[in-house]
This record gives structure tokens, sequence and C-alpha cells, in this order.
């Protein structure tokens, strides 16, 4: 199945190379699309040097926005099934097949990686794991499904839910929406364990207040998404 | 006769020249100035008559006559506000539609 990565990338010009090869070598058949989202940085020419095609946004449009286009891009060129890979270097392309396997067995629509699955050690702050635990217990419900790690940004998506993507993804702090969403829409989703690495490189986009914004944001749109007619 | 029973009028008045003015040079789309006209509109009015105004604001149970005007403005400027929030948060989805496509034209172009 012909199988498209979508790497979101903004000022990665040190990760974005190692990412594009680790790809490379675990999944050699699948293209790689990287989605630089306004950098400032020469991210876009280390990608392409690293031999990747890059779309770059003309604006800083956020995560959701980026990943976005990558599915607009996918759906337009028939790409099969969609994956979503940080350009941070915190995704571990190892686990690629493992992500895109239930999609290929025609089994579910959309999969998570799930960093809490793997069995491997997790370290964060506790505001952080508190966090997620509340989104996981919120998402969870809402989805009537066991969703354990609801701010993972390592997923795919089939063709169905791709085009559903094109027309529907939250723009900030997107992907615990985008889950309820999914399901709200009747699509099928299944987490998988998948190892993630701690930063490599840089620093997190999540700061205490910016910590406290996602949560309030997250649940907001989520309740806000129940409300809404299906 | 109070200051504010003549400066009510007067610069609700203004505002409405203002706002009419704006629209006339096309630096104010119509759209978006209807309430402004609107509330300059009823302000002015009601501000016009001392009479209409105590009137009114027994109505609503309002002592001071003044306050009701107050009020009024008020009520307008978050409408106002509100309206343009939801015009800003279309100007965005536009805004981000038009940045994705371009880049992904952007993008076929290079080939």
């Amino acid at each position: 199945m012909r199988t498209l990565i979508i790497v979101p990338a903004y000022n990665e010009e040190k990760n974005i190379q190692g990412v594009i090869e680790d790809i490379r070598t675990n999944l050699p058949g699948a293209d790689i699309i990287v989605i630089d989202d306004g950098s400032k940085d020469s991210t876009s020419k280390k990608a392409q040097e690293a031999g990747a095609k890059v779309i770059s946004l003309p604006l800083n449009l956020g995560i959701g926005a980026a990943v976005q286009t990558g599915c607009k891009y996918a759906f337009e060129k028939g790409y099969e099934i969609a994956v979503q890979f940080d350009g941070d270097g915190q995704h571990m392309a190892e686990e690629l097949p493992g992500l895109i396997k239930p999609i290929k067995e025609g089994r579910t629509d959309a999969v998570i990686g799930s960093r809490f699955l793997s069995g491997d050690p997790y370290e964060m702050k506790w505001q952080r794991a508190m966090g997620i635990r509340v989104l996981s217990r919120l998402v969870s419900l809402i989805a009537g499904q066991r969703i354990t790690d609801p701010t993972s940004g390592f997923r795919a998506a089939n063709r169905k839910a791709i085009e559903f993507y094109c027309k529907n993804y939250p723009e900030d702090y997107p992907e615990a929406e985008a889950v309820v969403l999914l399901r709200r829409a009747g699509m099928r989703l299944e987490e998988v364990p998948a190892r993630m690495r701690q930063r490599l490189g840089g620093i997190s986009s999540i700061t205490p207040l910016r910590g406290l914004y996602y949560m309030v944001k997250v649940t907001l749109a989520i309740v806000v998404d129940l409300m809404k007619k299906k | 006769m109070e200051f504010l029973n003549i400066a009510t009028p007067v610069a609700s008045f203004i505002m409405m020249l203002a706002v009419v003015e704006l629209i006339r040079k096309g630096r104010l789309k119509e759209k978006y100035a209807l309430l402004w006209l609107f509330s300059s509109i009823v302000i002015f009015a009601v501000s016009l008559s001392r009479k209409t105004l105590e009137w009114a604001s027994q109505i609503v149970g309002i002592h001071y006559p003044p306050s009701f005007l107050f009020l009024i403005a008020f009520g307008f400027l978050v409408l106002i506000n509100l309206h343009f929030s939801t015009v800003v948060s279309e100007l965005s989805e536009t805004n981000k539609r038009l940045a994705q496509e371009i880049a992904l034209i952007k993008a076929e172009i290079k080939k």
C-alpha cells in the first residue's frame, strides 16, 4: 500500500536529517514529505539535502495545519496510508511497521502509537503526566474505548481518515481533539505500543503556562465538539 | 442643561458621521459598519430628549438616566467585539486554507 510519512517540522534544522535517515532505513518503501511550517532556520534546505520532498508553508500555521497540509497532499496524490512522524526526533522509525500494520490488515481506519503501552518508562514532569492522564480519561470516555496516549503525535490514517482530516483537523494542540473528531465521525481507531525517545535537541514547546492553556483549550474543544451536530 | 445632555448627542452624531465617512472612503466595509452605525443612531436618538431617556430608564428600573446610556453603549460594544471575534476566526480559517493551497501549489511547480 502506498504510504506517505508526513513530517511536520518547525525550526528543526538539527534534527530533520536524522529523522529522514531514520525513516528511510526502517521503512524504505515509504515516501517522505516534510512540511516546513514557516521555519526561520534552514529546516527546508536540510530536508531537501537529505532527499526528502518538502512543502514549505509561507507562514507558521501551527502543527495542526501543517499535518493537515500533509493530509491534503496525501489525498491528492492518492496515498492509501498517511503517517504523522514528528520532525523533532522524538518518534522512532523502528516503530513504523507496527504502527501501520493494523491499517494494512484493514482492521482500523486510524492508529495511535502509545508510549504508555510500550512498557518503556517514559519520564516526564508530574504536571504533564497528570495532564495526560486527565485527557486520557476524558477522551476514552467520549471515544468509548480506552485511549492511553491521546496526546501522542505518532499516528497513522487510512484513506478514509485522511479524507476526513482534509476537512476537519484542529489547529493548535490537535492530537486529543482529532481522536474525538474521528470517533464522532464513526471511524475505527486502534492504539498500538510505540516506544518514543526523550527529546534529542531543542526545547519542548510546552511550558507550564502553555500546559495550562493546552488543557483548557483541548477540554473546551472536545466539549464543544460534543455539542455540535454530527 | 447638563453637560451630558449636549455632549452625548453631539458625540454620537460625530460617531455617525465618522462611520459614514469611512464607508464613503472605502476604508470600512458596510458589513462591518452596520453595528457601529446602528449603535450610534440608537444612542443619538435616545440622548436627544431627556424625556425619552427618563421614560426608558424607568421601564428597566434604572434611577439615574445617564447610566442607561452607558448600559446601551456597553451592550453595543460587547456585540461589536463579539462580531469582530467571529470575523477574526473566519479570517484565520481562510488564511490557513490559502497558505496551505499556496504551499501545495508551490511544491507542485518546483517539481
